[in-house]
């Protein structure tokens, strides 16, 4: 069992409510880099120290949210009404069971019983503002001294491992967060590294567009978890990306293109040290890349990723060789880094 | 043993209808030492029988009741095993399953929910499918459905056909969770709820003297075909018969008039399913426990056992307890343990107060003109 992404993914850290993920990163982090700090946003920013003279900034941002739902309302018969932070598709939400607030109330999203539904009404998508989280409470008092209107939930899902496949919530993007404090805790680069677990990745990159403003960095590496869609299909759609072919490189997507001089130094690292690796189909999506590559003047920034099947929903799964990949890629990558790469 | 660790022992463990081994093993534990015998018959139904006091009169013994909780639960069966793209895979490609429904299962539920898939050996996995806006044959406001909707356990191609046949059971994966007010939710909620409820009445039963034979059965496959109750009842020729299943609670989604509140007891069913004076019984039962129960309609069949006991041999007197829970045939299945524990109750009570004369009493029950 990979405890560290074990731990990671069964944290609880929706957008705008990391806060137990980053007391848990801090733990992880502590004993590995030379000093850290939690700005105003909520990221938590690390250095740890280079061993040499290099004089490159290089920034490795992992966002560290996940999304989830909020509560919106008490109804007064003690369910809760909830809207979504993040994409979560309606019908991902209903027959699922979920814990919200901090303290964990466990609660289930279900919906009228297909025996008292009529014809059309059984295949059609039940919309997510008639949903309900039922906390077993009997009425409005008795709900609301349990759960306050504006706490977080998420999906209550215990994260396993079968064969060389890890199933669990939120691996979006705590696989991120999983391969950066791996990164931490090997010996020290030719610069210093910058490291930053951002917040609010999943309601549009706001933590790491103030991250990479403080940081400041020439370089920005990019550690996520990107949609596999390596599934069977009675139309030739190509997948993005498939699980157990190595770390995912972007090229574009909806926010960027990726400097592509730090993405041929990327292949280049990775065939030399016979690291699979895929490039991720232009298209639609983005990282916390689009966020980072415009602060100040221009960061040279690239995203490595971790594919995962059925990311925004109660389970994702993610092949662990992919995850291994992406650490050793990215290791790899930041220990050849020079300022000439990058020069025009 | 607490009804809440009742309950969960009885419903983490798998039971599609049709693979009700494991869960009939779980059963028989709980039934074991409260029966004077335990019975497997040729069907798989699970049957505790516990001897009356009544004296053997002309030969036939005491008369029987038979309680009746189905054992088995809504699942999954694999209708074939795919990859992408189509034709030659490469040794790398993964394999998934392409699934049809054991029951009436909920599809609007399905998208998202782990899974055990029982082939050579169990395997974790996860239902998924592709996302909407790379499936364009399916409108944005339809549900996945069993053409989209696939079984993934991580596995490539070659490996998944050694452990994974078509037909296979895949069974849902949900420990029982704990809510507010000793309310708690999970997978199969519908019936082993109602499987506990019959096990508090073998309990109740140690303590009471009761006359007649009872006998517990565990039924098999009514979610398909109600098969274990049309067997078992012919089998056992009882002389009354007490369905115990789930019916709808109000909720969210769910605010009819005519339905029954969570934690405000069971519901007795009356209709045409049911024998008028068994139902009557059922409410004296109540009375004397002085417990609050409902009177639950059935206006067609009841989409219980009831429906098949009530019709074996020449017929059976027969009666409906029923457990209000929401959300039925979701993996969320949510009920109020004090709920269970009083039709286990009403149960025991039943059964105890069975004379001499209850088959006569309930025959009259037919002809009276008073009403």
């Amino acid at each position: 069992m990979n405890e560290l992404l074990q731990q990671l993914s069964d944290a609880v850290g929706v957008a705008s409510s990391e806060k137990e993920v980053r007391l848990l990163l801090r733990d992880l982090i502590a004993d590995h880099v030379d000093e850290w700090r939690v700005d105003s946003m909520g990221n938590l920013l690390a250095v740890k120290r280079g061993s040499g003279d290099g004089d490159l900034r290089v920034m490795v941002d992992a966002h560290m949210d996940e999304v989830g739902m909020m509560i919106t309302d008490i109804d007064s018969d003690g369910t809760l009404k909830f809207d979504t932070v993040g994409g979560i598709a309606d019908e991902t939400l209903l027959g699922k069971s979920v814990q919200v607030g901090p303290k964990k109330i466990t609660g289930v999203i279900g919906a009228r019983p297909i025996h008292l539904l009529k014809g059309d009404q059984r295949n059609s998508v039940v919309k997510g503002d008639s949903m309900r989280i039922d906390i077993g409470a009997s009425k409005k008092e008795n709900a609301s001294a349990k759960v306050k209107v504006g706490q977080t939930a998420t999906f209550l899902t215990s994260y396993q491992e079968s064969g060389r496949v890890a199933m669990g919530k939120a691996l979006d993007n705590r696989a991120g967060c999983a391969a950066l404090v791996e990164l931490l805790r090997r010996d020290p680069y030719p610069f210093d590294l910058h490291a930053a677990f951002t917040v609010q990745e999943e309601v549009g990159l706001r933590g790491a567009q103030v991250a990479a403003y403080a940081i400041q960095p020439d370089v920005a590496l990019v550690l996520e978890c990107t949609p596999a869609y390596d599934l069977p299909n009675k139309r030739d759609i190509s997948p993005n990306v498939w699980l157990g072919q190595g770390p995912s490189l972007y090229v574009m997507d909806a926010g960027t293109i990726q400097d592509p001089r730090f993405v041929r130094h990327i292949m280049r690292t990775a065939q030399n040290n016979d690291i699979p690796f895929q490039v991720r189909q232009p298209g639609g999506g983005g990282t916390n890349t689009g966020a980072i590559q415009r602060v100040h003047g221009g960061v040279v920034a690239a995203t490595i990723a971790t594919p995962a099947r059925y990311i925004h929903a109660p389970t994702s799964m993610i092949n662990l060789d992919d995850f291994d990949n992406v650490v050793r890629l990215a290791e790899a990558v930041l220990r050849d880094l020079r300022r000439d790469l990058f020069e025009r | 043993m607490k009804t809440f660790d009742l309950l969960q022992k009885l419903t983490e463990v798998a039971g599609p209808s049709g693979l009700e081994d494991a869960v009939r093993e779980t059963i028989a534990e709980e039934w074991r030492p409260l029966a004077d015998e335990l019975v497997v018959d040729r069907m798989g139904n699970l049957l505790a029988i516990k001897h009356g006091t009544a004296e053997e009169g002309d030969g036939d013994g005491a008369p029987r009741l038979l309680l009746a909780a189905h054992m088995d639960e809504i699942a999954l069966m694999v209708k074939a095993i795919c990859h992408y793209p189509e034709g030659e895979a490469d040794e790398q490609a993964y394999g998934f399953l392409q699934v049809t429904n054991v029951g009436g299962v909920d599809v609007r539920h399905l998208y998202g929910q782990t899974v055990t898939v029982h082939g050579r050996r169990t395997l974790p996995g996860i239902i998924g499918a592709l996302p909407k806006s790379m499936l364009p044959d399916l409108s944005s406001s339809k549900v996945y459905g069993f053409d989209e909707l696939v079984v993934d356990v991580g596995l490539p191609l070659a490996e998944l056909r050694d452990v994974v046949a078509v037909g296979d059971f895949i069974s849902f994966r949900q420990p029982l969770r704990k809510l507010l007010n000793d309310r708690v939710s999970g997978k199969a909620v519908d019936n082993r709820a109602s499987v506990a409820a019959v096990t508090r009445a073998l309990e109740f039963l140690q303590e009471r003297r009761h006359a007649w034979d009872v006998v517990a059965v565990a039924t098999i496959q009514e979610e398909t075909r109600l098969l274990g109750a049309f067997t078992s009842a012919f089998a056992q020729r009882p002389d009354v018969a007490v369905a115990i299943d789930v019916t709808f609670a109000k909720g969210p989604g769910v605010k009819d008039n005519h339905l029954f509140e969570m934690d405000d007891g069971p519901t007795v069913g009356m209709g045409p399913n049911v024998h008028p004076g068994v139902m009557k019984k059922l409410q004296e039962a109540a009375e004397a426990l002085e417990m609050k129960v409902h009177l639950e309609p059935h206006t067609r069949g009841s989409g219980t056992d009831a429906f098949g006991l009530q019709i074996a041999r020449d017929g059976i007197p027969t009666g409906l307890i029923s457990i209000p829970i929401r959300y039925m045939h979701t993996m969320v299945e949510t009920v109020a343990i004090a709920d269970i524990e009083r039709a286990g109750r009403l149960l025991g009570e039943f059964a105890a107060r069975l004379n001499g004369s209850f088959l006569e009493d309930i025959a009259r029950e037919m002809m009276d003109e008073r009403e």
